[in-house]
C-alpha cells in the first residue's frame, strides 16, 4: 500500500514543470496512474459495460468492400468550419479537425481545402503541362508521360498563410481548435521533381523566376524564384500511397515544401521561366503582409515556426483531475522542429514535450508531454524552436512586431484555459 | 534494367551537359515539343511591364457597361457596396485600424488588374469578355480609383504605364530588385 507521501514524492520526482507537468518519460517507465480520457462528442461514452459477449461476434460480419471508409462511429469526424465567399460554393475553406487527429499524417479526406474557384473535374488522359517561357525547348508533357519519370516521396505539412486568422483580432475566437488552426495538413507527397524538367526543357540561366498556373476557374497562378524551384519543388502526382484528391489537386500539383500553401498551385497547367514575378493578383494583392505603418511585406515565403497543442483543446472536454497525456503538432517552413516547450501554468513555467518519432524537415512533428491536472483552471501553452534557432513568438511580440492588419503567417504561442468544468477555451494569456 | 544509380547519375551528366548547350543525358525526356502556336494559346500572364498584354483597347465608359452587366451583382455599384470584394476607394487607410484593401488603395501594378480580370472574372463564366472587354473594365476601374481620366484609353501600351498608388509600399522580402525599362 503505497501512502500520500509517497504519491507525493513520486511527483516531484517527475515533475517536468509547474502545475503537474511530469517528465516526458513518464508513460515509457510504466507505473503511471491511469490516463484521464477526453471526450470529443457529448454522450458518446456509456457507463454500460460491454456483455460478455458482444453482439459483433456472433453474426458474420460486413462483407469486403472495393474502397475503405472510416468507422460509422466516426462520421462527425470531418472538416470543419466550411465557408465559401458569399454567392459561391467552392471559393473558401474548410479546416482540418485537428484535435481529433493523432501522428503527423492528415487523412487525404480531411486535408484543409482552400480554393479560389471551386474544384474543377479534369480527365487526366486530356490534362497537359506546359513548360516554357525562358527555355531552349519549350515541352509539353502527358499525365503518362510524367508518370514514367523517377519519383520520390517525401512527408510534408502545408499551411496556408491565412490559418490563424482570427488570432489578429481584438478577442479570442470561440471556435474548436481545428476550426482555428486547421488549415495545416500533412502527407506523403510523391511525385517527380521539377528540377528534372526544367533541366530537359532547358531554362536559361538568367531566368530567375518561375510562374506556375493551375487549370481551376480561377487559374490560379504564383510566382516561385527559381532557387525553389530547382532545389526542392516537387511535381506531386500522389497523396498518401493514391492519386491525389481532386481538392488537392488532381492529377497534378506544385508541390514547395515549407512555403505558404497557395505557392503550391494545384490542377498544375503551366509553368512559364520567367526573369521577372508576375505579379500576379494572389501575390499582390492578396498574400501580402500589411505591417501597422501601412506598408506591406512582399513574398514572404517560409511559414514561420508553430506550435499547438490538440489535446486537450478547444472541441474536447477533460474528464476530471487525473494523469492526462498532453499531445499536439509543431512545424516550420524553416526545416526541422528542434524543441517544444510545453507549460501548464499560463507559461511561468515550461517543460521539454518528447518528439515522437520521425521528426522531418518540412513535417509536422508530434509532441507530447504527462500532465496530472489536479481539477483547477490552468492555462497551457506549447512553444516550439526549430532547427534554424527561430523560437515561436507570444501573440503580444507578434502584434508589436507586425501589427494586427498582417492577415497571414499568424503563428505565435497558443494559449487554451482549461476550467475546472473541463471544458477548454481559447485565451489570450 | 534499371540500376538504382542510373537517374541520379543522369542529373549529374545533365548538369554537366546543360553548360554546353546539349541534352544528351539518360532521363526519360518525354516532354513532347511546344509549338509557338499552342504555346500562344494557353500563355495568359502578362508581366507587370505589360508583356503578353494583347491587341484590343477599352475606355472607362466601355468598361461602365460591362461592369454594369457582369461585374456588379458581386462587386457592387461603382465597385462599392457588393457581398464580394470592394473594388474601389479606401486610399489613406492602410495604417489605420480598419485598412480598406482596394484596387485603388492597395495593389501595386496595373498590369494584374488586366491579367486576373481575363484569368478568373465574372467568377461564374471565367473567359467570356473579349480582350477588349477586359481592357475597358480595367479602364472602368482605373478610373473610378481616380487613378486614370474618364477618357483614358487603356491597350498594351498605356496599361503598363500606370502607376498605382501604392506601389512603393511593398517591402520585398525575397531578394529581387525589378529592372527598370
Amino acid at each position: 500500500m503505497r501512502s500520500r507521501r509517497d504519491d507525493r514524492r513520486d511527483n516531484d520526482a517527475n515533475a517536468a514543470a509547474g502545475n503537474g507537468l511530469l517528465d516526458r518519460r513518464v508513460f515509457l517507465k510504466g507505473g503511471a496512474a491511469a490516463a484521464g480520457a477526453f471526450m470529443a462528442f457529448a454522450g458518446s461514452e456509456s457507463a454500460a459495460a460491454p456483455p460478455e459477449i458482444p453482439p459483433g461476434m456472433t453474426m458474420a460480419g460486413a462483407p469486403l468492400s472495393p474502397y475503405g471508409s472510416p468507422a460509422g462511429f466516426e462520421r462527425e469526424v470531418t472538416r470543419t468550419l466550411i465557408r465559401s465567399q458569399p454567392g459561391t460554393t467552392g471559393a473558401g475553406a474548410s479546416r482540418t479537425p485537428l484535435e481529433v487527429l493523432e501522428g503527423i499524417i492528415t487523412p487525404s479526406g480531411l486535408h484543409f481545402e482552400r480554393h479560389h474557384n471551386g474544384v474543377p473535374t479534369i480527365d487526366p488522359a486530356q490534362h497537359q503541362l506546359l513548360i516554357h517561357g525562358m527555355v531552349a525547348r519549350p515541352l509539353i508533357f502527358t499525365m503518362a508521360t510524367l508518370a514514367r519519370y523517377p519519383m520520390e516521396s517525401r512527408i510534408h505539412f502545408l499551411e496556408c498563410s491565412g490559418n490563424s486568422q482570427l488570432m489578429y483580432q481584438p478577442t479570442p475566437p470561440t471556435l474548436t481548435c481545428g476550426q482555428t488552426h486547421g488549415l495545416v495538413s500533412c502527407s506523403e507527397w510523391t511525385g517527380v521533381s521539377l528540377r528534372l524538367l526544367l533541366q530537359e526543357a532547358g531554362a536559361d540561366p538568367r531566368a530567375d523566376w518561375i510562374l506556375a498556373e493551375g487549370a481551376d476557374g480561377a487559374a490560379m497562378s504564383r510566382s516561385v524564384p527559381m532557387a525553389k524551384a530547382k532545389d526542392d519543388a516537387l511535381l506531386a502526382l500522389y497523396q498518401n500511397g493514391e492519386r491525389l484528391r481532386p481538392e488537392n489537386g488532381y492529377p497534378v500539383r506544385l508541390f514547395l515544401p515549407g512555403y505558404e500553401g497557395n505557392m503550391s498551385v494545384k490542377w498544375l497547367r503551366r509553368i512559364k521561366v520567367t526573369d521577372t514575378p508576375t505579379m500576379t493578383k494572389d501575390e499582390t494583392s492578396k498574400y501580402t503582409d500589411l505591417q501597422a505603418d501601412g506598408k506591406s511585406l512582399m513574398f514572404t515565403y517560409p511559414m514561420e515556426v508553430k506550435s499547438i497543442v490538440t489535446r486537450p483543446a478547444p472541441g474536447l472536454k477533460m474528464t476530471g483531475p487525473g494523469l492526462y497525456e498532453v499531445s499536439g503538432i509543431a512545424w516550420s517552413g524553416r526545416g526541422k522542429i528542434r524543441k517544444v516547450e510545453v507549460s501548464a501554468d499560463g507559461g511561468q513555467t515550461w517543460g521539454e514535450a518528447a518528439l515522437s518519432a520521425p521528426v522531418l524537415a518540412y513535417a509536422l512533428t508530434r509532441f507530447r508531454i504527462p500532465w496530472k491536472w489536479n481539477g483547477a483552471p490552468a492555462v497551457l501553452k506549447s512553444r516550439a524552436t526549430d532547427e534554424a534557432g527561430r523560437v515561436q513568438p507570444t501573440r503580444d511580440e507578434l502584434i508589436a512586431q507586425h501589427g494586427a492588419n498582417v492577415l497571414y503567417h499568424y503563428h505565435a504561442i497558443q494559449a487554451w484555459r482549461v476550467e475546472s468544468s473541463g471544458e477548454v477555451k481559447n485565451v489570450y494569456a | 534494367m534499371f540500376t538504382r544509380r542510373a537517374f541520379a547519375l543522369a542529373g549529374f551528366v545533365l548538369s554537366v551537359a546543360g553548360c554546353a548547350g546539349s541534352t544528351t543525358g539518360e532521363t526519360p525526356n518525354l516532354g513532347r515539343p511546344a509549338t509557338q502556336a499552342e504555346i500562344a494559346g494557353w500563355d495568359i500572364s502578362i508581366a507587370p511591364d505589360g508583356r503578353g498584354l494583347p491587341p484590343g483597347s477599352g475606355t472607362p465608359s466601355q468598361g461602365a457597361l460591362v461592369y454594369t452587366q457582369k461585374c456588379q451583382a458581386c462587386h457592387g455599384e461603382k465597385g462599392v457596396g457588393g457581398p464580394n470584394d470592394r473594388l474601389v476607394g479606401g486610399q489613406g487607410t492602410l495604417a489605420s485600424k480598419t485598412p480598406v484593401r482596394t484596387i485603388g488603395s492597395y495593389w501595386p501594378y496595373s498590369t494584374t488588374v488586366f491579367d486576373y480580370v481575363r484569368r478568373a472574372m465574372p467568377f461564374a463564366q471565367p473567359h467570356s469578355l473579349s480582350d477588349s472587354e477586359v481592357y475597358a473594365v480595367t479602364a472602368y476601374l482605373l478610373s473610378l480609383n481616380g487613378i486614370i481620366g474618364e477618357q483614358d484609353v487603356m491597350n498594351a501600351e498605356t496599361l503598363p504605364k500606370v502607376k498605382m498608388p501604392n506601389r512603393d509600399n511593398f517591402i520585398l522580402i525575397h531578394p529581387w530588385k525589378p529592372k527598370t525599362p
